[in-house]
């Protein structure tokens, strides 16, 4: 069978599967900004309740391994009786996981603005949230791009386990594939290359893209 | 800041003239480092005060505290008569939470150093940013207001660019106009010529030259241009050490300076220039 053959059998299949990666990347990735920035934030505050509650999130989600994490609230979170979907519960534990790391991406963007704006800020009788919103964070975004682009990146790799749960994503596909054909080359092989194209043909720019754009919306350009 | 047992402070009497900026007492430390030290001074409405001294005499302090950026250790500010660090509860006055303060900074405007102009904003959103979000000016009344001022300190035309497209005069000139869209009644410039370029420096002291023979503002300045402060100041203190060491008319400081570290000070800052 050649390799034009394989992808004439097996390519719907691929981009079934390529297709659900994509969605759980999205998804995933959303919660994992919404999850970083209250996160983040709360890394700031000076309420040690709400600073500890963060700190113990991000350290439980950061230390551990995402493939546990995936199976816990898969498996374990039943037993407490919330079932979850096996695509919810996979884009839940992965966005969950990324979050925690995105938050100190958002905690360091803050800390990075100088803080002349803060006194500026304060100076002018903003408060805290004002200031937040409207004068540090929008500074703050423009310094987290360029490392929130590889967090992205490190997300949609991560999707791959939750073919570990059955979701039909694009790893599932190319396991199921090389179960009953033993092609493996081919299988994981498309499967590479699609992973590939992926990070580096849409996430890749987008990020840039995204980057330029608020760049000249910040008036650096 | 603890809540320390508070000493009893005088309210403002009847009938006396209240000054514009009272301190009584102030002290701030940092750690062990004494940086005022039982400061008492008070600016009279629409004076022109200039303070003078060695680095780490604690000159920037003094406006940081009366703006409230950071908190004292002990004594009491006030600003127009009411307390600025402190404030009325149950018939004493107790340090100031932070919504009180965000109230009362609204009395004083402060130009900085660095500018410190919000990088992401035009000069014209910066002059209207905190009028629209503090104020709570409608947008038209707070571009009126922004524009009307940009005119006053010659930046109109630039309205519309993003400070980074600025020299550092004219950023300087958009942060003087930012503060006084908020209506202040004391104006602080901390340092605003130290990081310009020779050349710069002009267009901005003209701004505040401006300042003081059109408006009725009270100022207080801290530079190092001994010449502006000399022509410009109502009143001119040298600090040394955390305190006052020595105060008057400019020309009493300038020319016949009383302390010998003042006269030590001038006579090294003015062969240095």
């Amino acid at each position: 069978m050649t390799y034009f053959e394989f992808l004439n059998t097996y390519g719907p299949q691929l981009l079934d599967g390529a297709v659900t990666t994509a969605l759980q990347t999205l998804l995933a990735a959303a919660l994992a900004i919404g999850i970083a920035v209250v996160m983040g934030l709360m890394r700031l505050s000076h309420n040690r309740f709400v600073y500890g509650a963060a700190t113990v999130y991000i350290e439980v989600f950061r230390g551990t391994s995402l493939l546990v994490q995936i199976y816990w609230i898969f498996f374990v979170l039943p037993l407490f009786g919330l079932t979850l979907e096996k695509f919810t519960a996979g884009y839940i534990a992965v966005g969950m996981n990324l979050g925690a790391y995105g938050a100190e991406l958002v905690r360091g963007g803050i800390l990075s603005v100088p803080r002349g704006q803060w006194e500026a800020a304060t100076a002018l009788s903003m408060s805290p949230a004002i200031r937040m919103r409207r004068i540090i964070f929008p500074q703050a975004l423009l310094k987290m791009l360029p490392p929130w682009g590889n967090l992205l990146i490190e997300l949609l790799k991560g999707t791959a386990l939750v073919a570990l749960i059955s979701v039909t994503d694009l790893m599932f596909v190319a396991r199921k594939i090389n179960g009953t054909t033993y092609l493996s080359a081919q299988a994981f092989g498309s499967a590479l290359i699609i992973y590939y194209v992926m990070s580096r043909s849409v996430i890749t720019p987008f990020m840039r893209w995204l980057e330029r754009v608020m760049t000249r919306k910040l008036g650096r350009a | 800041m603890k809540e320390p047992v508070q000493k009893e402070y005088p309210r403002q009497l009847e009938g006396e003239k209240v000054p514009m900026v009272r301190f009584r007492d102030v002290t701030k430390r940092y750690g062990d480092l004494v940086v005022l030290d039982s400061l008492d001074l008070d600016v009279d409405e629409g004076e022109m005060v200039t303070i003078i001294g060695p680095s780490g005499s604690g000159k920037t302090t003094v406006l940081r505290m009366l703006m409230a950026l950071e908190k004292i250790n002990s004594g009491i500010i006030y600003v127009d008569g009411q307390p600025m660090t402190h404030m009325p509860k149950n018939g004493a006055l107790t340090w100031a939470d932070e919504k009180y303060l965000r109230r009362q900074r609204t009395n004083i405007g402060m130009c900085f150093q660095h500018f410190n102009l919000f990088p992401h904003m035009t000069a014209l959103e910066n002059c209207i940013e905190a009028p629209i979000q503090v104020l709570v000016l409608n947008k038209k009344a707070a571009v009126e207001r922004a524009e009307g001022l940009l005119d006053m300190v010659g930046m109109l035309e630039k309205a519309g660019e993003h400070p980074s497209r600025l020299s550092g005069g004219q950023q300087q000139r958009v942060a003087i106009a930012r503060a006084l869209a908020m209506r202040p009644k004391v104006l602080l410039f901390d340092e605003v010529t130290s990081a310009l370029d020779p050349e710069v420096i002009g267009e901005v002291t003209q701004v505040i030259r401006k300042l003081v023979n059109k408006h009725n503002l009270t100022m207080l300045m801290v530079t190092h241009q001994m010449g502006f402060a000399r022509e410009i100041s109502d009143r001119v203190c040298f600090f040394y050490d955390g305190k006052i060491e020595e105060q008057g008319p400019p020309e009493e400081i300038f020319g016949a300076p009383q302390s010998e570290r003042t006269q030590q000070f001038l006579g090294a800052v003015l062969e240095a220039t």
